[in-house]
């Protein structure tokens, strides 16, 4: 039966690891490739490179550390951050990604969802979400809504309906982000990932607020996601991949052992 | 040399750089006299049959690849490339390459595990495969070992006795299959860590004959 993926997340910037907490306050933390090895022989099962450079002339360096990656490494990994058009998505998947993702660019053109799938298939496409947690209303009937910019400009979207609405279009997976939880290592958003889980029928990376292996046991069962995204809870040390999960098999999860 | 076939169908760069790592000589190619002359042929490809198709015939590659399996070369399928393989995909309503008899089906739209858990399509992420033959390419693969699988389509041979090896996902349905010269997987070697790259070591090892009567 299929696994539960384990999926350390790696911030990049110039060329360089860092973690975002709360998007604020970024610290270098090391050579993507070098974890990116680190975490294939530790076993992972997939990888996630968001390159949080802003501006669009350091597309080559992010270009030259996918390289490298996919030089190193056999299994998927997927590369998001500033793909603005099918052009910028070619170029990521030709230096070796499994997958590109993207967020921000889909809200605010959705096509390029559709244009994506159409050119590379489905399955190369993940849609990153970020999502904040607000009153109910017509608007937004679910309570969480979808935000950009690390959560500081509201779209006035509802999760639900992009999360459905990106899987008609042609998204083939789905990275679900809560910013409240984002940072907190408390924990990810378990009644949101549930919600999006049980009404799309493609797979739900659940991400932000992973702390300790409980936590990951936890929305791996009862908040029904396919994957866990994780960052500082292994980046830094205090747990490794393997002890990870060995804990999930422990509870009954089930994941990759051999690797 | 080995020729990765080139038909536009996604990311065959992978493929080379898993062979690459295994010290083989090898080229993605769309050249119907260089893949003639290869030694061993893959099929890579993620894509949809509808285009894959078109591509194929287009680059006139349909035939060239019917050639090589009827010259006994070893030939791999990967995943898409080997849902191509099979005489038709309920994908885009398409007749293909015919290499392998039988069909490749979509698995149900309310597809459920035996508890009655919803399953997501597509099936994606790391699965083991059950193998029912003591193929060389197949041979030395730790049981428990995993592969990486991202498919909406699965394999129906006509024959139970074309496959290779079984994976579970709410049936069990075919996931590696094997004829003559030409063995092919549903999941991908290449991304599948340290088994995968040892089923590409035992296929760039296979002289296309051994173990073709194993089945």
């Amino acid at each position: 039966m299929l696994s539960k993926r384990i999926i350390p997340c790696l911030d990049v910037r110039d060329g360089k690891l860092t973690k975002g907490i709360k998007f604020k306050g970024n610290v270098d933390i090391g050579d993507p490739v070098e974890m990116a090895e680190f975490y294939y022989k530790e076993g992972a099962d997939e990888l996630v490179f968001y390159d949080i450079t802003a501006s669009h002339e350091a597309r080559d360096i992010m270009l030259e550390v996918v390289r490298r990656v996919a030089e190193r490494i056999f299994m998927p990994f997927s590369v998001g951050g500033g793909l603005r058009n099918v052009e910028d998505m070619r170029a990521v998947l030709l230096a070796g990604a499994e997958k590109i993702s993207v967020n921000s660019a889909a809200v605010k053109n959705p096509e390029i969802i559709s244009q994506g799938a159409e050119a590379f298939g489905a399955q190369c496409v993940v849609l990153g979400m970020d999502v904040l947690k607000v009153p109910v209303s017509s608007q937004i009937p679910s309570g969480y809504e979808i935000v950009i910019h690390g959560g500081r400009k509201h779209m006035g979207i509802d999760a639900l309906w992009w999360a459905q609405e990106a899987q008609r279009l042609g998204a083939g997976e789905i990275c679900l982000n809560s910013i409240d939880a984002d940072g907190t290592q408390e924990g990810y958003e378990m009644t949101l990932t549930e919600l999006i889980s049980s009404h799309v029928s493609i797979p739900v990376i659940a991400s932000g607020g992973a702390g300790k292996p409980e936590h990951l046991a936890e929305v791996l069962t009862q908040g029904k996601a396919d994957a866990a995204l994780i960052a500082s809870m292994t980046h830094y040390g205090h747990y490794s991949v393997a002890g990870i999960k060995d804990h999930l098999a422990d509870r009954g999860v089930r994941v990759r052992k051999y690797w | 040399m080995i020729a990765i076939i080139d038909y536009d169908a996604g990311n065959l760069t992978s493929v080379e750089r898993a062979l690459n790592s295994l010290g083989a000589s090898c080229a993605i190619s769309r050249d119907p006299e260089f893949i003639a002359r290869a030694e061993r042929v893959i099929l890579p490809g993620v894509g949809r049959a509808g285009s894959g198709m078109a591509s194929l015939r287009r680059l006139g590659l349909d035939q060239v690849l019917a050639q090589a399996q009827a010259q006994g070369k070893p030939f791999l399928g990967i995943c898409f490339g080997t849902q191509i393989i099979f005489d038709y995909s309920e994908e885009d309503l398409t007749d293909c390459l015919g290499l392998m008899p039988g069909k490749v089906v979509r698995f149900p739209v309310d597809h459920r595990d035996q508890a009655g858990e919803a399953l997501k399509v597509p099936h994606m992420g790391w699965n083991g495969v059950s193998w029912k033959t003591s193929h060389p390419v197949f041979a030395g693969l730790p049981e428990e070992a995993e592969y990486y699988f991202v498919h909406s389509y699965y394999l129906q041979p006509v024959d139970e006795a074309l496959v290779a090896g079984t994976t579970d996902y709410g049936f069990d349905f075919c996931s590696a299959v094997a004829r003559g010269s030409l063995v092919a997987v549903q999941f991908h070697p290449e991304k599948s860590g340290r088994p995968g790259l040892k089923l590409l070591e035992n296929f760039l090892a296979w002289d296309g004959k051994e173990g073709a009567d194993a089945l």
